[in-house]
C-alpha cells in the first residue's frame, strides 16, 4: 500500500444552478482540481453521485464527465452509496492510488437536484431508505430522520431548541465561505421558530436541496513530493462501514453503529484517537445527524452530542470544531457531491487556505459522509505533512 | 449592468398616452389564513393578507367591461365608436373559442368598426395589449385603442398559488399624447423561452416550477427589462416618483425594487397584492391605476410586468396636467380594494366552481 496525498481541490459554488447541467458542474470542479494540482492528464476518474438517474435522467456519468472534461478514454465510473456517494467515490480513488493501480486519480462528487419539480427530489432521496420496509410505508427521508430525532429527544430529554447550536454554528461558518449556498447567519430563535417540515424537524434543522460539484486529485505521496506539493495533505485513514438500511432493524436507532465502526477503523489506520482530531467535517444533513455523528466518533458520550454543541465545543474556537466551512446545512448538501466537498473543506483547513474561518494550527482533520440514515458511513482522516 | 442591447426601446412615431384608465376588483375576499386553515398550512406565515374572489355572476368579460367603462368615464368626451381596437389580455378568458373582446367591445359601444382580440401571455397579456395599442395609435392607424388586463386567476386547491390567485384588472384607453393624462416615454420588452408556469389545453389548473419561478424567471426578466429601459433612456430609479412591478406576492416586488435601487415609498402606492391577491394579467396594470389615482402632474412612473413563459414589458410613463381633472371621474382603485365582503373557504369553493361532482 502506498501513502496517498491530495494534491488538488476544486469546487463550484453550491446554489440552485438553474442554467447548469450536471456535466457542466462536474467540469468546473474537475478542471479546478486539476489546475490546482497542476496536472493535465490523469489515470482514472471516479464520480460520486446519487440521484442523477432519477432527477436528471442521466446515468453513465463516468464516461460522460471524462469526455466532457477532455479526458476521453480514461477509466471512469460512478460510485453510489446514497448521500455517502461522494465519500464512497473518495474511498475508491484512495484504494486505486494506494493499491498502485493509478498514479493520478480524480474524485468528483456531483449532484444536480433542482431538475425535478415539486416532490421529485424528495422521492429520489427516499431511495436511500429501505424501499420495501420504509419508503413503501410512506416514510420520506426527512420523516425517517424525524423519527430518529423524536426518539433521541425522548430518551435524553432534549427540546427542539437544544439542537440550535448545530445550525447556528454552520450558518456562522457559511458566512465566510464564498462557495456556500447560505452566506448569512441565523439566530437560535429563528431556528426554533422556523416552519415545520416533519415534526420535530424544522426548516432550519435541514440541509437544502441544491446543485454543486467538488473534486480532488489524488496521487501517491512520493509523486506529490516530486511535484513539489507543499504543504502536503496525506490521507491517513480511509474506512467504510455499513449497517442495516432500515432504522427498525438497528440494534439501537439512536446510535450510528456504522459510524462507530467506520471511525474506529480510520483511527486505527491513522494511529490516532478522537483527542488528536483538530476538526471534524461531519454529516449534518439534519441536526440530529450531527449529534449522532459526534457520539459515534467518540467526541461525546451517548446522548451528549447536543450537550457538547451547547457548550460551544463545535465552534471554530472550540475543542472540536465541526462544519468549519458551513457544513451540509449552510455550505449545502448536493447529496452525491457532499462527501467530496467535506474533503475539499478539510484540505483547505489543513493547507491554511480557509480564509476567515481558518483554524489555528489545524494538523489533523476528519471528514465523515453518511449514506441513508446511517447504513453507510465513510470516514477519512487527513493530515498535514510538512515537506 | 444590463444584458439588453441598445436600440431595444420602443417609441412610436407620434407620442401616445393614456386618455382614460379604470380598475375593477370583485368585492369578495378570502383571507389567506382560511386557505392555511383548510390545507393545514402555517397561519402565521401566509404570503398575503387576503385575495379577491369573483362573485357567481362575474368573469373576465364582465370585469373587463367594468374596468373599460371606468376608463371611458375618465376619458370624458371620447366617443366609443372612435375606438379601433378592443384588446383584452387574460389567462382566464371564459371561452376557449369565442372572444372576450367582442363582448367587451359590444358592451361599451365600440362595435362594429373595431379590432377585437384576446391576448395571451400569462401575466403580461395585459401589457402586451397596451404595447400593441401604443403601436396602433402611434402609427396613426387608430385614434383610440382600449387595452385591458384582467384575470380570475386559477390555482389548484391546496397549491401554494391558492393563497394568492386573485381576481381583478384594469383597462386603458390609449390615444394621442395631446389629450392624455399620462404619456409613454418609451417601453422595452425582454422575452425568453423560460417555461416556469404553464397550463396546457384542457387542464383546469396551471402547473409551475416551484422555486424556478423566482430567480431565473421573475427576477431575471423584470430586472433585465427595467435595467435595459432605464439604461437606454439614461434615467435612474431616483428619477421616478413611483414604480410598479408585477406582484405575484408581497415579497417578490419588494425584492425586485431593492435590487434595482428603488425605495419602498416608490412602490407601495402601486402594491395591491397584499389586499387583493395576484390578479395575474391585471396585476401590474391595476397597480398603475392605483398610482395614477394619487399621481400629480409631472410625476414619472416605471411600470414593469412579468408573464411566465417568460417575459417582461417595462414602460416609462410621464403624468400630465390632465390627471388633476380626470382622476376623480370614476371610482378610485382603493375604493374597490376597500369594498370587501369576507367569505370562508366553502363559499370560495362555491363561487369559483371548484366543487365538481
Amino acid at each position: 500500500m502506498r501513502d496517498v496525498a491530495i494534491i488538488g481541490v476544486g469546487q463550484t459554488r453550491i446554489d440552485e444552478h438553474w442554467d447548469l447541467d450536471l456535466r457542466h458542474l462536474a467540469l468546473e470542479a474537475v478542471q479546478g482540481a486539476m489546475k490546482d494540482a497542476d496536472v493535465e492528464q490523469i489515470d482514472a476518474l471516479y464520480v460520486g453521485n446519487m440521484i442523477g438517474g432519477q432527477v436528471t435522467d442521466q446515468e453513465h456519468l463516468g464516461a460522460l464527465i471524462v469526455d466532457f472534461a477532455g479526458l476521453r478514454g480514461v477509466e471512469a465510473f460512478k460510485v453510489e452509496a446514497a448521500c455517502g456517494s461522494g465519500g464512497a467515490a473518495m474511498r475508491v480513488g484512495y484504494t486505486a492510488v494506494a493499491g498502485g493501480l493509478a498514479d493520478l486519480a480524480v474524485v468528483v462528487g456531483v449532484e444536480k437536484m433542482t431538475d425535478k419539480r415539486g416532490g421529485g427530489a424528495t422521492a429520489a432521496l427516499a431511495m436511500a431508505a429501505d424501499a420495501a420496509y420504509e419508503a413503501a410505508q410512506g416514510l420520506s427521508f426527512v420523516a425517517i430522520n424525524a423519527l430518529l430525532m423524536k426518539r433521541y429527544m425522548h430518551e435524553y430529554g432534549y427540546d427542539h431548541a437544544d439542537f440550535a447550536p448545530f445550525a447556528v454554528n454552520a450558518h456562522r461558518n457559511g458566512v465566510n465561505n464564498p462557495n456556500a449556498m447560505f452566506q448569512f447567519p441565523i439566530s437560535a430563535e429563528k431556528f426554533d421558530s422556523a416552519p415545520m417540515i416533519c415534526e420535530p424537524i424544522g426548516l432550519l434543522d435541514s440541509s437544502p436541496i441544491c446543485d454543486g460539484a467538488a473534486a480532488v486529485v489524488l496521487a501517491p505521496v512520493d509523486i506529490a513530493q516530486a511535484l513539489g506539493v507543499d504543504p502536503l495533505v496525506q490521507v491517513t485513514g480511509s474506512a467504510v462501514a455499513t449497517d442495516t438500511l432500515a432504522v427498525h432493524d438497528r440494534r439501537d436507532p439512536t446510535v450510528l453503529d456504522a459510524g462507530i465502526e467506520s471511525t474506529r477503523k480510520a483511527y486505527r489506520q491513522a494511529a490516532i484517537g478522537p483527542r488528536d482530531v483538530d476538526f471534524f467535517e461531519l454529516h449534518d444533513a439534519f441536526t440530529i445527524m450531527a449529534a449522532l455523528s459526534l457520539e459515534a466518533a467518540g467526541f461525546a458520550e451517548k446522548g451528549q452530542g447536543v450537550r457538547l454543541a451547547q457548550e460551544g465545543a463545535i465552534a471554530l474556537e472550540g475543542a472540536i470544531p465541526v462544519t468549519t466551512m458551513g457544513g451540509l446545512k449552510a455550505r449545502g448538501h448536493p447529496v452525491g457531491a457532499t462527501g467530496v466537498y467535506q474533503i475539499v473543506d478539510a484540505v483547505q483547513q489543513l493547507r491554511g487556505t480557509a480564509g476567515e474561518n481558518q483554524l489555528t494550527d489545524a494538523r489533523i482533520g476528519m471528514a465523515q459522509n453518511i449514506g441513508g440514515s446511517g447504513a453507510t458511513v465513510v470516514t477519512h482522516i487527513l493530515e498535514r505533512v510538512e515537506a | 449592468m444590463t444584458d439588453t442591447e441598445r436600440g431595444a426601446v420602443l417609441r412610436p412615431d407620434r407620442d401616445v398616452g393614456i386618455v382614460g384608465y379604470g380598475a375593477y376588483v370583485p368585492r369578495y375576499r378570502l383571507p389567506a389564513t382560511e386557505v392555511a386553515r383548510v390545507w393545514k398550512g402555517d397561519q402565521r406565515r401566509v404570503p398575503i393578507t387576503e385575495k379577491s374572489v369573483p362573485g357567481l355572476d362575474e368573469d373576465v368579460a364582465t370585469m373587463s367591461i367594468e374596468a373599460a367603462r371606468n376608463a371611458l368615464a375618465r376619458a370624458g368626451a371620447v366617443h366609443p365608436s372612435d375606438i379601433r381596437a378592443v384588446w383584452v389580455g387574460s389567462e382566464s378568458h371564459p371561452y376557449a373559442v369565442n372572444p372576450t373582446s367582442t363582448i367587451v367591445a359590444e358592451a361599451i359601444g365600440a362595435v362594429p368598426h373595431t379590432q377585437a382580440g384576446d391576448w395571451e401571455f400569462a401575466c403580461k397579456a395585459g401589457t402586451e395589449a397596451v404595447q400593441a395599442g401604443i403601436g396602433l395609435v402611434g402609427s396613426g392607424m387608430a385614434r383610440y385603442v382600449l387595452a385591458a388586463g384582467v384575470d380570475t386567476a386559477q390555482a389548484r386547491p391546496g397549491d401554494a398559488l391558492e393563497y394568492t390567485a386573485g381576481a381583478g384588472g384594469a383597462a386603458y384607453l390609449l390615444g394621442s399624447a395631446d389629450e392624455a393624462l399620462a404619456f409613454f416615454e418609451g417601453s422595452l420588452s425582454y422575452v425568453t423561452d423560460t417555461p416556469d408556469f404553464w397550463r396546457r389545453a384542457y387542464q383546469r389548473y396551471p402547473s409551475h416550477g416551484g422555486r424556478f419561478t423566482g430567480e431565473p424567471a421573475y427576477f431575471k426578466h423584470i430586472l433585465a427589462a427595467a435595467r435595459g429601459l432605464m439604461a437606454e433612456m439614461e434615467v435612474e430609479p431616483s428619477d421616478y416618483t413611483y414604480a410598479i412591478f408585477h406582484q405575484p406576492n408581497v415579497k417578490f416586488p419588494y425584492k425586485a425594487a431593492r435590487r434595482l435601487g428603488f425605495e419602498r415609498e416608490q412602490i407601495e402606492p402601486g402594491l395591491l397584492v397584499n389586499r387583493i391577491g395576484n390578479t395575474y394579467a391585471g396585476a401590474a396594470l391595476i397597480g398603475l391605476t392605483a398610482v395614477l389615482d394619487v399621481a400629480e402632474p409631472g410625476d414619472r412612473i416605471l411600470l414593469v410586468s412579468y408573464g411566465s413563459g417568460a417575459g417582461s414589458d417595462a414602460f416609462s410613463i410621464r403624468v400630465t396636467d390632465a390627471i388633476t381633472d380626470r382622476k376623480g371621474r370614476a371610482p378610485f382603485t382603493l375604493d374597490y380594494v376597500d369594498r370587501r365582503v369576507e367569505i370562508d373557504y366553502a363559499t370560495y369553493v362555491r363561487y369559483t366552481g371548484k366543487l365538481r361532482i
